[in-house]
């Protein structure tokens, strides 16, 4: 018996490895029968519970409200808060100390600040300021009610004929928010971008931090090495199959967020399906890297989670980014998720195009050259 | 150093030393074997013989010795070894989540043939696998394992085959099977290093070493290995022969004694010594004692028992310095 020798290549190149690698990988994705009801579950669940828990409309949040002057405009625009659904104007209060304290402790999440000589200077069209203060711990909630807070205030002095109607751009008035708070670019439209990225970098981590460990673990490490395949055809041909399962996923998401939830999107649909297939390889190199330094399945696991975490918070995610202290950012530049955001966040809704996106896109990229170099350097090529 | 194994040996290794925190599990081990040999390498459990397959082609770092592998360095070159080597791991190493036709086409595509499907399904016939060739690896066997493994090594077309216990756990019938695929390898040039626990196998070999302790103990012919321990056998039989072996093995000028089918093989170093020991027990008319011929296994026994003596005594001495 001299099985296969009739077909011994001269020259065995690196394509035909890596493409032994990625149709091995291919298989075992699909065999695993757990992995890929995850892999379809995890988006679906998520994006119906939380798209659904989020979006809904906040009402009833806690408000305060300072009036340093009273007439009947002022009370008509405290009365218009009162109505509307978003806010519950628990107290009225009596100085600007009093206004902070209430928003530090947690008692109201919003406080509404109308200013002394607010009536003559409407009057007079000097655009008087209202001072907003906004608990921003609650993001999605405090940004849906702040949109509302313009529009509101708007309506009840049109009402009132104090500003007229059909005027065409002119602000009445400033909308000016705490600068501590910048609520501004959070609104609804935010929970698919930010889904996307949460989704995409949880489940793209968890599959490849395993992909390694898992050879260790089951034996299989010791054929492989003892085969002619390099470290970097054997990294690429385990991550490419996930990229298409990080597409999958992306495109369900998307879908969800189109049909369900009415996401616009002003940009680039390619620019964004391209930078989308970029971060899901960069989370794909991550955790493959991972799988590298991981001793066993568990610990490449706790890994992912320990890098998942700050994703989620740091990213601008849960809260804007720009209210982070310093070195929180800096925690947050080096997270994919990060430029992903704001990438998202710019095509969906800004409509940004390439030259507004390189330094994310550019980072992103060197993220994951980074995670590769890492991974190669870290492979362990014998079983010492 | 250019190596397309065009020696004499195709493994020529000198001194080879492996530690596992600071335990010596190979030490100064030499060996070579030539082109077109089966080379059979055996030792009780724990004696290094997977360790040194594995210095072998690549796969642990020697911490001391050189030497080379189908003429490539070991130590540097590993990566040219690895395509001409087939390696059988001791546990069974395919990919259990793939169906056998799966496992052989991604053997076939990482080395690089040609026409990767036909190969694995002309190994698939050889095998005598053909229409269980979806089944999954996992689902097989022992036995069908160890042929799965077998026919992924031999796949490639390697010069070199290094095999972990191929046969353990498998029928008599089979292990035949394998043995005459073997030779036939050997005899188209292919060399072959194979680990066993089995005597039969080990006589089936060119030549063989016996390791233990992770030494070399002994090295050569399976003539030369039994002449060369100097052993002096008798085979005693009778009833109750376990006490009569407790009580052979505390007399001094027996080193071993050992069940050979429904007797015992009672052996010694020194032939006069030997004879005086048992001259006691000769007497007795319930046994039966005639001189014979030391067998593969008699000799193993004593080296085994010779080196544990001395690894314990190095422990003991050790152990009172400290
Ligand atoms: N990775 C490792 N780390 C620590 N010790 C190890 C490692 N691999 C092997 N050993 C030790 O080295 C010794 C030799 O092991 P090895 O597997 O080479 O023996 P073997 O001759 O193949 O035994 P067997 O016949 O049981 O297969 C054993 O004592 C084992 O515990
Ligand atoms: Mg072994």
């Amino acid at each position: 018996m001299n099985i296969g020798a009739p077909h011994r290549a001269a020259r065995p190149g690196a394509f035909t490895r890596f493409s032994a690698m990625f149709v091995k990988e291919f298989i075992q994705l699909r065999r695993d029968r757990v992995t890929f009801a995850t892999m379809i579950m995890i988006p679906l669940l998520q994006i119906i519970l939380f798209g659904f828990a989020i979006n809904t409309t906040p009402t009833n949040l806690p408000a305060a409200v300072l009036m340093q002057e009273h007439n009947d405009i002022t009370r008509s625009v405290l009365a218009a808060l009162r109505n509307t659904s978003y806010f519950r104007f628990v107290i009225e209060a009596e100085s600007e100390a009093e206004m902070d304290h209430l928003i530090r402790s947690g008692e109201v999440l919003f406080a509404v600040e109308i200013p002394a000589g607010f009536e003559r200077a409407i009057r007079r069209g000097d655009k008087p300021a209202i001072l907003v203060v906004a608990d921003a711990t609650d993001p999605v909630a405090s940004g849906t009610a702040l949109a509302a807070l313009q529009g509101t205030i708007e309506r009840s002095l049109e009402r009132d004929r104090v500003i007229p109607p059909n005027r065409e751009d002119v602000q009445p008035f400033e909308f000016r928010q705490h600068r501590r708070y910048n609520p501004a670019g959070v609104t609804r439209l935010n929970i698919v971008p930010g889904l996307l990225g949460t989704i995409l970098t949880m489940t793209m981590l968890i599959f490849t931090a395993l992909s390694v460990t898992r050879e260790v673990e089951r034996g299989t490490m010791e054929s492989l090495l003892a085969m002619p395949i390099s470290p970097l055809e054997l990294m690429l041909g385990k991550i490419t199959p996930y990229i298409f399962a990080g597409a999958i996923q992306a495109a369900i998401i998307f879908g969800c967020g189109w049909f369900i939830f009415s996401v616009p999107l002003e940009g680039d649909p390619l620019l964004l399906i391209g930078l989308t297939l970029l971060f899901i390889t960069t989370n794909l190199s991550i955790g493959y890297s991972f799988s590298t330094v991981a001793g066993n399945q568990l610990q490449a696991i706790q890994m992912t989670f320990m890098f998942f975490l700050p994703s989620i918070l740091l990213s601008g995610f849960m809260f804007p980014f720009a209210g982070m202290p310093r070195w929180a950012q800096w925690i947050g530049e080096a997270l994919p998720m990060t430029h992903y955001l704001r990438i998202v966040r710019g095509i969906m809704l800004k409509g940004a195009s390439l030259p507004d996106l390189y330094r994310e896109a550019g980072l992103l990229l060197l993220l994951m050259l980074i995670a590769m170099t890492i991974a190669i350097l870290r492979f362990r090529r014998t079983l010492d | 150093m250019n190596g397309n194994g065009a020696g004499e040996y195709v493994i020529d290794v000198e001194g080879l030393t492996k530690r596992f925190g600071g335990r010596a599990v190979v030490h100064d081990l030499t060996m070579q074997v030539r082109r077109g040999e089966i080379y059979g390498f055996l030792g009780p459990n724990g004696s290094g013989k997977t360790t040194t397959i594995r210095m072998l082609c690549g796969l642990l770092t020697p911490d001391g010795g050189r030497g080379t592998c189908l003429g490539y360095d070991i130590l540097t070159q590993a990566d040219l070894i690895k395509p001409r080597v087939g390696y059988m791991t001791q546990r069974f190493s395919l990919y259990e989540d793939l169906s056998i036709r799966e496992n052989l086409e991604f053997v076939a595509r990482i080395y690089g043939l040609d026409k990767p499907r036909e190969a694995a399904a002309e190994a698939i016939e050889q095998l005598g696998l053909k229409g269980r060739e979806n089944q999954l690896a996992g689902q097989l066997s022992g036995g069908w394992k160890q042929r799965l493994a077998l026919g992924a090594c031999i796949l490639p077309g390697p010069d070199l085959l290094l095999l972990d216990e191929p046969t353990a756990g498998v029928d008599p019938q089979a292990r035949r099977d394998f043995w005459n695929e073997i030779h036939g390898l050997a005899a188209d040039g292919l060399t072959v290093l194979v680990s066993t626990h089995y005597m039969d196998e080990a006589e089936r070999c060119t030549r063989i070493a016996y390791i233990a302790y992770g030494e070399l103990l002994s090295h050569g012919t399976v003539e030369e290995v039994i002449e060369k321990a100097q052993l002096a056998t008798w085979t005693v039989s009778g009833p109750d022969l376990h006490r009569l072996a407790q009580k052979l093995m505390e007399t001094d000028g027996i080193d071993m004694v050992a069940p050979f089918g429904s007797s015992l093989h009672v052996s010694g170093r020194d032939e006069k010594r030997l004879k005086a020991a048992i001259r006691p027990f000769q007497a007795s008319s319930e046994y039966r004692w005639s001189p014979s011929e030391p067998t593969l296994e008699d000799v193993f026994i004593d080296l085994m028992q010779q080196s544990r003596d001395n690894f314990a005594e190095e422990a003991v001495s050790g152990g009172t310095l400290s």
